[in-house]
């Protein structure tokens, strides 16, 4: 065990390391590349056996993975962003061949427009592809979901492929402290791909993924794909007490922060949610009774441990870092789904929309946010979503404008409809 | 070992390793050749598809294949084999396998994939000197989703999205895997199973990339009658519109030079498909396509 300062792309790279991984299709995208870049050093100075590989596109890299992860060995992989979507054919076509490996997204913006920054829209993109999704707020939580993801992914009962997200640039490009673990700890932890888990040789020829007629078939192994994801749950419980025992850390279902006696509580997940807590300090402090929920595993979806953390609070505000055009935030329609018609379901939930493209939230916005939903509690009605928006973001746009226009400026006055303070 | 065992059509096994009742239309000349490649690379083989005519070929809970099948998408058959390939090398290289299963990955993919959307992931694949055989049955159309014209459609041909008669010219794939300098890539057709035969023999014992374009004549498709499919075959070659040739060595090579050329026009008149280019009007169309061939055969030299 050793404590080391790593970037959030380091501590991925690491974790692949630590479980063994055996072949690495890659592609490169900003703010990922680090992770192929670091595990390439390795390979090239002899300190990592693994094979590398560079596909001509994400498309091409996740069906390799899905394919080497079928025949038999460890697969690791990473994207971001654009990738992400460029492979959105194969990420839902690999879970459904059952093929077990660990792939980081480094999450960032979608085009368009394009951007380097940071939010959620493309890792909720695959949010239904049959993937798990596993969600981290800090570099140790990267590297520690990496170990537990192949664990999860390679049960007999589970059989999926897991994504490991992480914030683009707030983890990717961050160090932060993080504790290695001892390597003889992790191959125990994650365990060896068995000779059970081998596909196409000739004495056991296998057909994957081959094409059914009606809806019969087609539902059946839907069906199935399904139910092994919703067996991550007991899986994960169980190779967290298992993690805890051999690393002294517990990986979360949910995190739970100052929640249990609060009436009002945040809803965020990712590296983002610590700038919640820093907030929950800061209204605890003037006397609000205020919390936060962070699910780290959203597929699949912790229903009853987010119902239990917030069952009887008065208002929850989700924050989301995505945005899905004409509706609003797509973690809020998660919880919002997971609570409705339980007895004890909180009657506010408000949403918000914030962090996009790395977007800031300030201290005065989750202030914003707890006192409008402290009025729609007391009120008994629910705004609609909210766009995070300040009036100097405004001008300042104004202003690009202005400078792009030339003498042909715009009027510098908020025009109807736009933005919030 | 690397000797060639098939020197006569009768050394070509009367035995067929792809089991009968597949969903293939009748007279379907892609399924005529993957029996004739399969009957060769056997059951010790994993065939890796892309999204086309031959998917339907392993239907839940059926496969007609002994060996190994993994059905991709549209645009990465090479991709799928490349991870195979490697994780079947890794397997070996830690004595997780034993050398007597060694594999052949092949990728067996369409013309319109092959030439369109899939090109990106083969043409990778050639880089990275990936050790598969790559199998384009070429039907010259989007066949699976009713034929439409494809890059690979010929000039004249009518499709359901050329209705008058395709304007484009049929993409030639086979230069653009050549330049590609993969170890081998040869053109086949089902009507010539011993050229067919001992092209897929020789590529069987080398290692690389192997590539192969085949003819596949389509009754639905170029509107013909299903048991005239190995005539279509024989009249591509004899007219010389389908030469077979195989790339080695950086060179290309004839492997069947017909000594007299059957006028185009045979091959053009006997496929519903070519029909625009028989209205009044059309006739230089027809002479155009004949130069066309003339020139090709012009720069081949003699065998
Ligand atoms: C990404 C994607 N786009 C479109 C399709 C629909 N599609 C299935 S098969 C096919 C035609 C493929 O043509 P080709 O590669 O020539 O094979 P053929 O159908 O002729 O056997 C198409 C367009 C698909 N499966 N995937
Ligand atoms: S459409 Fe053509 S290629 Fe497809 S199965 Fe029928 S005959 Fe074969
Ligand atoms: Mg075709």
């Amino acid at each position: 065990m050793r404590r080391r300062l790593l970037t959030g792309n380091q501590a991925a790279a690491w974790g692949a390391r630590l479980s063994g991984m055996e072949y690495a299709p890659f592609f490169p995208i900003t703010p990922q590349t680090e992770i192929m870049e670091t595990l390439a050093g390795w390979i090239d100075r002899g300190e990592l056996t693994g094979r590398l590989v560079t596909l001509d596109s994400e498309h091409s890299m996740v069906t390799a993975a899905g394919a080497a992860a079928a025949t038999g060995v460890r697969v690791f992989t990473a994207t971001s962003s654009q990738g992400l979507l460029h492979a959105m054919e194969m990420i839902y076509t690999v879970p459904g061949w059952r093929a077990p490996f660990v792939m980081v997204n480094v999450s960032r913006g979608i085009a368009s427009p394009i951007t380097l920054e940071p939010d959620h829209n493309d890792i909720m993109a695959a949010r239904d592809s049959g993937f798990l999704q596993i969600h981290c707020a800090t570099c140790q939580e990267v590297l520690d979901a990496i170990l537990l993801a192949y664990r999860i992914a390679e049960h007999p009962r589970v059989r999926l492929p897991v994504l490991v997200n992480m914030d683009g640039f707030y983890l990717s490009f961050t160090r932060e402290p993080v504790i290695i673990p001892d390597a003889a700890l992790a191959t125990r932890f994650v365990g060896a791909f068995t000779d059970d888990d081998t596909q196409f040789t000739p004495r056991t020829p296998t057909s994957l993924g081959v094409a059914v007629l009606g809806g019969t078939p087609y539902s059946y192994f839907r069906y199935q794909a399904h139910q092994a994801s919703l067996n991550a749950l007991e899986i994960f419980e169980e190779s967290a007490e298992e993690f805890h025992t051999l690393f002294n850390r517990r990986p979360l279902l949910i995190e739970e922060f100052y929640s249990e006696d609060a009436d009002i509580v945040f809803v965020m997940i990712g590296s983002f949610a610590t700038k919640a807590k820093n907030a929950v300090m800061e209204l605890r402090a003037e006397g609000w009774k205020i919390g936060l929920v962070r699910p780290c595993l959203l597929r699949p979806l912790p229903i009853h441990a987010i119902f239990k953390a917030l069952t009887g609070k008065k208002g929850v505000a989700v924050i989301d870092q995505n945005l899905a055009a004409g509706r609003g935030g797509v973690l809020h329609g998660e919880i919002t789904g997971a609570l409705y018609g339980r007895p004890g379901a909180p009657p506010t939930i408000t949403s918000f929309i914030g962090g996009l493209g790395g977007r800031d939230i300030s201290g005065a916005e989750f202030r914003e946010m707890a006192v409008v939903t402290h009025h729609a509690m007391e009120r008994g009605e629910t705004p609609p979503p909210r766009l995070l928006f300040t009036q100097a973001e405004l001008a300042s746009v104004r202003k690009m404008q202005a400078t792009a226009l030339g003498s042909h400026a715009l009027p510098t006055k908020t025009q109807k409809g736009e933005g919030h303070e | 070992m690397n000797k060639p065992t098939i020197k006569k059509i009768t050394d070509l096994s009367p035995h067929r390793l792809i089991a009968p009742g597949t969903p293939t239309c009748a007279g379907c000349g892609a399924l005529a050749g993957v029996h004739q490649i399969y009957d060769i690379l056997g059951e010790k083989s994993i065939f890796v598809n892309g999204a086309g005519c031959m998917t339907l070929l392993a239907t839940y809970p059926f496969t007609p294949f002994k060996g190994s099948w993994l059905y991709t998408a549209m645009a990465c058959a090479s991709a799928g084999a490349q991870g195979v390939r490697d994780a079947l090398d890794i397997l070996m290289e830690k004595k997780r396998r034993q050398s007597d299963e060694a594999m052949q990955v092949v990728v067996l993919t369409g013309d319109g994939s092959a030439s369109g959307m899939g090109l990106s992931a083969t043409s990778a694949a050639m880089d990275r000197q990936l050790d598969f055989i790559c199998i384009c049955y070429d039907n010259e159309g989007y066949g699976n989703t009713g034929h439409q014209y494809s890059r690979s459609t010929p000039y004249g041909a009518k499709t359901a999205t050329s209705t008058k008669g395709f304007h484009g010219v049929k993409k030639d794939l086979f230069a653009i895997w050549a330049a590609h300098k993969p170890t081998y890539v040869a053109t086949v057709t089902a009507a010539f199973p011993l050229d067919l035969a001992k092209k897929i023999e020789k590529a069987s014992k080398m290692k690389g990339p192997r590539m192969f374009i085949m003819l596949a004549p389509c009754p639905p498709g170029w509107h013909f009658d299903p048991p005239h499919a190995v005539n279509m075959g024989k009249l591509a070659v004899n007219t010389g519109i389908w030469p077979l040739k195989e790339y080695i060595d950086g060179k290309v090579v004839h492997t069947l030079i017909p000594k007299k050329r059957v006028p185009v026009e045979a091959y053009l008149k006997s496929q519903g498909r070519f029909a625009p280019l028989f209205l009044p009007g059309n006739e230089g169309q027809i002479q155009a396509i004949q130069a066309h061939i003339d020139d090709y055969w012009a720069l081949v030299p003699p065998s």
